[in-house]
């Protein structure tokens, strides 16, 4: 499989990259290119393996459901979540316009 | 007072701890020595992205406070460390090496660096790295190129590079600017800068060091390990590192071993395995006597050499090359020039073409090039295909691994398959650069502790490393046999200082 300027200008979209005309061009041969060789793995009989979903056996973990269980990642945070905003606003993310 | 402030800094974790511990020096000595080190060599190699000499300087006098009460100083007291800009630090500048998050000062501490503060260690500042951690030669940083302290024996004066992406880690490390460093381990990035250096790393199990507080790059893989000068600092460092965080989901609930106390380098009783696979045609003549080498070392220490197959060998990068882009494409979703990081908001632009401009403008080359990748592998109609098949050829190197370790209790095999290239001499063919990790990444894939050390140099008077694969949760076998080469090692060269 190989993609062509509209595929990658199809993905950057997904990506939410916007990329000129002139980088799609450079980026289709780099990305074939890794493409092609990603593709080997299609010669590999996996026809009775199961894909692999934890590297290290390990059993996902409930916690208690307490309010502020952890106090570093509880709540009453709101200027702490908020510092590094670019644009925080009466205590919210601001952001443009949304609705028309 | 005899100047001891040149001698200070060739000093490695355990010398530092134990001399600060006796009273033969102070730990304010200590850092101010790595602190002006630090200062001096910035221009010229680039290490640092900032360095925080008072932050070094408040946690040496915390220490000599300690010790003046008669209090326990910890397992890293008296240490100055470099830390990998990707570990968020309160307060203190993480950028993962990007645009993106220029300027942004984390209102939270990393787990691995939080514990290692609470076990007496001190910050010289955040290390250079590649972008987001993604590349093999610290060329992808938005804050510049990081140059390794090493230069070829040829005459020439070409700048090289330090391995990547814990690049700065291991060039600090190499050039004296600090005893040891945080480095994070995707797909080599803690071990094949240590083979480039001459310095020494391990990524443990997949688990063993909380990811939480570490910026994310393909969470299956990530590990953060220590790098230093020697296996018994790797050792302390990794014990103050390690540990279960019920903060992290995939953290390993298990104790953590005391595996500095353990350590020997007596290999009588243990199998070595030699992966047939990694003796791959064109092989670099050093790298393959380096690792002859290695091998004689260990069955000098008493070890029985095997012979092992692990037969996706071959799959094992396009492997990594499909699963890192695609848990990139989803954990770099979060910079949205919302919550943190940039924003470019052009004029007149929605919120769609917010979003759009400031990942453009956020992010470097080669991010955006896994970025789609992994987007493209994960998108409908390819995903079985590219992402499903991946995830089975995972399972299978895994299982090769496992097979092998019913044969042999640690494998040897070469770090990278050169020693340091240039500057600039890989940048221009993605897949060329790929293939530096070509020997580290299976471990990666399959979860398993790995570690360099110093091998030699070679004909061009540059390091080369060997690595030790172990089994899950053999940290201990991995250090041991990486002591055993180290003691026959003996390598004692470090750069002449031109910087």
């Amino acid at each position: 499989m190989s993609v062509d300027t509209a595929t990658v200008a199809k993905i950057a979209s997904l990506a939410r990259i916007k990329v000129s005309e002139a980088e799609i061009e450079a980026m289709v041969p780099e990305l074939n290119g890794i493409l092609a060789w990603v593709e080997q793995l299609g010669e590999v009989d996996t026809s009775n393996v199961e894909p692999m979903t934890a590297v290290i056996p390990n059993t996902l973990r409930l916690r208690e459901d307490v309010i502020d269980a952890d106090p570093l990642t509880g709540g009453n945070k709101r200027d702490a979540v908020l510092a590094n905003a670019p644009a925080a606003e009466h205590g919210f993310f601001g952001v443009p316009k949304v609705i028309e | 007072m005899p100047d001891t402030s040149n001698s200070l800094t060739e000093l490695g974790v355990a010398q530092i701890r134990d001399g600060v511990a006796n009273g033969d020096f102070s730990a304010v000595e200590v850092a101010e020595a790595f602190n002006a080190n630090v200062a001096a060599a910035q221009e010229a190699l680039n290490a640092f992205i900032i360095a925080t000499p008072e932050k070094a300087i408040e946690a040496a006098q915390a220490t000599d406070a300690k010790r003046a009460r008669g209090e326990a100083l910890g397992k890293m007291g008296g240490v100055p460390i470099g830390m990998k800009d990707l570990f968020a630090t309160f307060d203190v500048q993480t950028t993962a090496a990007s645009h993106m998050l220029e300027g942004f000062k984390p209102q939270y501490e990393s787990t691995v660096s939080q514990k290692l503060w609470d076990a007496g260690a001190g910050m010289l500042g955040k290390l250079n790295l590649d972008q987001f951690a993604m590349g093999s030669s610290n060329e992808t940083s938005y804050f510049g190129n990081v140059i390794s302290p090493w230069k070829r024996n040829d005459g020439g004066n070409a700048a090289l590079a330090p391995g990547g992406s814990s690049g700065g880690s291991s060039s600090a490390l190499a050039a004296r600017l600090c005893p040891a460093a945080t480095g994070t381990d995707t797909g080599g990035s803690i071990r094949q800068p240590a083979a480039f250096t001459g310095t020494t790393g391990i990524k443990p199990t997949y688990g063993r060091c909380s990811r939480w507080g570490v910026v994310a790059f393909a969470s299956s893989l990530d590990q953060a390990g220590p790098m230093a000068r020697s296996v018994q600092d790797c050792a302390i460092m990794l014990e103050a590192m390690a540990g279960f965080d019920a903060k992290d989901s995939t953290s390993l609930d298990l104790p953590v071993p005391n595996w500095e106390a353990a350590l020997s380098g007596d290999m009588k009783g243990k199998k070595v395995g030699i992966p047939k696979e990694y003796r791959v045609e064109g092989l670099d003549d050093d790298v393959a006597k380096s690792w002859d080498d290695g091998i004689a070392w260990l069955k000098d220490a008493g070890a029985e050499i095997v012979e092992i197959s692990l037969p996706h060998t071959k799959y094992a990068l396009p492997t990594y090359y499909i699963i890192a882009p695609a848990e990139a494409s989803s954990n770099l979703a979060r910079y949205d020039g919302v919550r943190y990081g940039l924003r470019d908001l052009p004029d007149g632009a929605n919120l769609q073409d917010m979003y759009a401009a400031t990942r453009a403008a956020g992010f470097g080359p080669e991010v955006k090039r896994r970025i789609l990748i992994g987007t493209y592998v994960l998108s409908a109609g390819f995903y079985d295909a590219y992402y499903t098949q991946a995830q089975k050829v995972r399972a299978l190197i895994a299982q090769d691994f496992a097979k092998a370790f019913e044969q042999c209790d640690v494998i040897l095999a070469p770090t990278a398959p050169s020693a340091a290239f240039g500057l600039g001499e890989n940048v221009d063919d993605p897949l060329k650069m790929y293939l530096n990790d070509v020997f580290a990444v299976p471990a990666s894939l399959a979860g398993l502790p790995a570690m360099s050390v110093p091998a030699g140099l070679n004909r061009e008077g540059l390091p080369l490393g060997l690595q030790v694969i172990g089994k899950a949760f053999d940290e201990q076998g991995v250090l041991n046999a990486g002591l055993a080469l180290e003691q026959r090692a003996q390598f004692a060269a470090k750069p002449e200082k031109w910087w």
